[in-house]
């Protein structure tokens, strides 16, 4: 109960945080928004790793190997195609 | 130092850097270092993990990162900026997919984790597989895959209420049992509540469901990470999560619905289908529509002082940015200034047709945002509207009756000319007709936006030789 507590007061303040910043952005760059927000979702890949990656390649292990596929296709793919993007918004003048 | 604490530390790094990902997106100036400050939080994320005491599997880890790597660099550098709205979809749903199998990973692989343990197990299955499910469908709807239009039937509604009582009697009996058999049918129950909920919202609604969808899989990542006991996992999700929700507030806003109801589904009549261009030319003047040509509309442009530009979805479908560029450029050329006025669900998805404008080399400094260029109509001498329909329909100012009565739209209307390209005078997906159309200063020139803004510039070059 003690360590549900802790992460409970993580995911409120957090989520504080996210709605400070995310007010924050301009509409234009939404859709980059979207796109690394879909990078940094792959942070799961991390979690993936902790639970799967040791022990035997087992049902679970495979379960384990298909979670930091997915993952690191939004890692990679996310940071990348926002890097694309961005890339292409210039000032005028700029170009 | 030691192990633990450092990985306390450089998971507390990697939040930051996240942070900081997010807040460069304030600016264009800012975006890029934000985005790099990222990709280094998430190496650190990575790294540190990979020297966990727990983790040594490392032939697997290295063959499935890389391969996920690969299949990522090759989405990101093949797809068309068209298609970001199904690509965002797509990643939405690799993250559910992912919560699902971490979660059932968790139920697997450790000791019966508790009550609560068991609980976040259930939320992490049923939030991924909702997420995984739902972001198939509307990457489906996206592309074509299923038709955009809602689809309908009349028991939906208790076969919603019929889901949701089934989770929660699942819960209940995975709770108590700690068996296999009840977290399955949840894998199963909440994919097909993802599946129902989806099909059953129109295309015009996607930038909403696209926005709630990325919500979800932020949320999934905070279910997975109170399942391992990782606060990373947890501030990220919850960035993520808040990010989409926002997105959906303000997607909502820009169409004056709650999000309830853009959720219920049932909206929205899908694609309008072009008739006969004749037919279409000739029904038109029977209406009363002023209809012009090509070069009338190019006479008005030249010797107009300013020009304000609004895009529609019906601009990117015919990829009509890159000559839109090219007749910027040259009325630029005789002083004529062109701006680009942009509507919050322009597109098919929160700031698509930024991209596609930054895309055909428009300077990002020249395309405002609706609030900014409203109180600039009537000193406009032709607002020129290519593909959008909704965004610009005077029904939502003047006609309480009206199904979009009360949107924010882009007063185009004020304008001193308005010249209208579109295909058709088939309303948009809200299915609604739109007297603008029907306006002594409105010119209607009937064509595929693409088509016609390729002739307008054709003309314009004809025109400046002759």
């Amino acid at each position: 109960m003690e360590a549900f507590m802790g992460h409970l007061t993580v995911f409120v303040l957090a989520s504080f945080v996210g709605w400070q910043i995310v007010w924050k952005v301009a509409p234009a760059l939404h859709t980059p928004l979207m796109s690394v927000s879909n990078a940094i979702s792959g942070i799961i890949v991390v979690g993936s790793m902790l639970a799967a990656g040791y022990g035997p390649l087992d049902y679970a292990g495979w379960l384990g190997v298909g979670a930091v596929f997915f993952a690191m296709i939004n890692v990679v793919g996310g940071f990348w195609v926002t890097q694309r993007m961005l890339g292409m918004f210039r000032k005028r003048g700029g170009r | 130092m030691d192990l633990s604490t450092l990985t306390t530390l450089s998971y507390l790094v990697a939040s930051v850097l996240f942070i900081y990902a997010i807040k460069g997106l304030a600016s264009p100036r800012t975006a890029r270092l934000g985005n790099v400050l990222g990709i280094a939080g998430m190496a650190i994320a990575i790294a540190i993990t990979l020297v966990q005491p727990g983790v040594n599997a490392y032939s697997r880890i290295a063959i499935a990162g890389f391969a996920g790597g690969a299949v990522g660099a090759v989405v990101a550098t093949r797809v068309p900026m068209t298609a970001m709205p199904e690509t965002v979809g797509l990643f939405n749903s690799f993250v559910g997919l992912a919560a699902v199998l971490v979660s059932l990973i968790a139920f697997h692989r450790a000791d019966h984790p508790g009550t609560i343990g068991q609980i976040e197990i259930f939320l992490g299955v049923v939030i991924g597989m909702v997420t995984w499910t739902g972001s198939v469908m509307a990457w489906a709807k996206l592309n074509g895959r299923v038709a955009g239009k809602p689809i309908n039937w009349p028991g939906r509604q208790p076969l919603n209420l019929g889901l949701g009582l089934a989770t929660l009697a699942l819960c209940w009996w995975f709770v108590a049992s700690h068996d296999p058999l009840p977290l399955y049918l949840t894998v199963v129950v909440a994919g097909v509540f993802g599946l129902v909920w989806v099909v059953a919202i129109g295309g015009a609604d996607m930038p909403v469901v696209i926005s709630v969808l990325n919500s979800y899989s932020g949320f999934a990542s905070v279910a997975t990470g109170f399942i391992i006991g990782n606060d990373l996992m947890i501030i990220t999700g919850s960035i993520v999560g808040t990010s989409g929700l926002i997105l959906s507030i303000i997607m909502s806003r820009g169409m004056n619905r709650s999000i309830s109801s853009v959720l219920a589904g049932g909206f929205g009549e899908g694609d309008a289908v072009a008739g006969e261009a004749a037919s279409v030319h000739a029904q038109a003047v029977t209406r009363g529509v002023n209809v012009g040509d090509v070069e009338t509309a190019i006479e008005l442009m030249r010797s107009a002082r300013n020009v304000i530009v609004i895009p529609g979805y019906g601009l990117a479908v015919a990829q009509a940015q890159h000559p839109v560029r090219d007749l910027t450029e040259l009325l630029e050329e005789q002083g004529v200034r062109v701006r680009f006025a942009i509507h919050p669900v322009a597109g098919r998805m929160p700031g698509h047709m930024n991209v596609l404008l930054a895309e055909a080399n428009i300077p990002y400094d020249q395309v405002l945002e609706m609030d900014a260029i409203n109180s600039d109509f009537p000193d406009t001498d032709v607002a020129l509207i290519l593909g959008a329909n909704d965004i610009v329909n005077t029904d939502a100012l003047e006609q309480p009756g009206s199904p979009i009565y009360g949107m924010p739209i882009l007063e185009a209307y004020k304008a001193r000319t308005v010249i209208v390209v579109k295909r058709s005078l088939n309303p948009g997906f809200s299915g609604i007709d739109n007297p603008l159309f029907y306006r002594e200063n409105t010119m209607m020139v009937f064509g595929d936006a693409r088509a016609v803004v390729e002739a307008m510039v054709k003309e314009f070059k004809g025109a400046a030789v002759g």
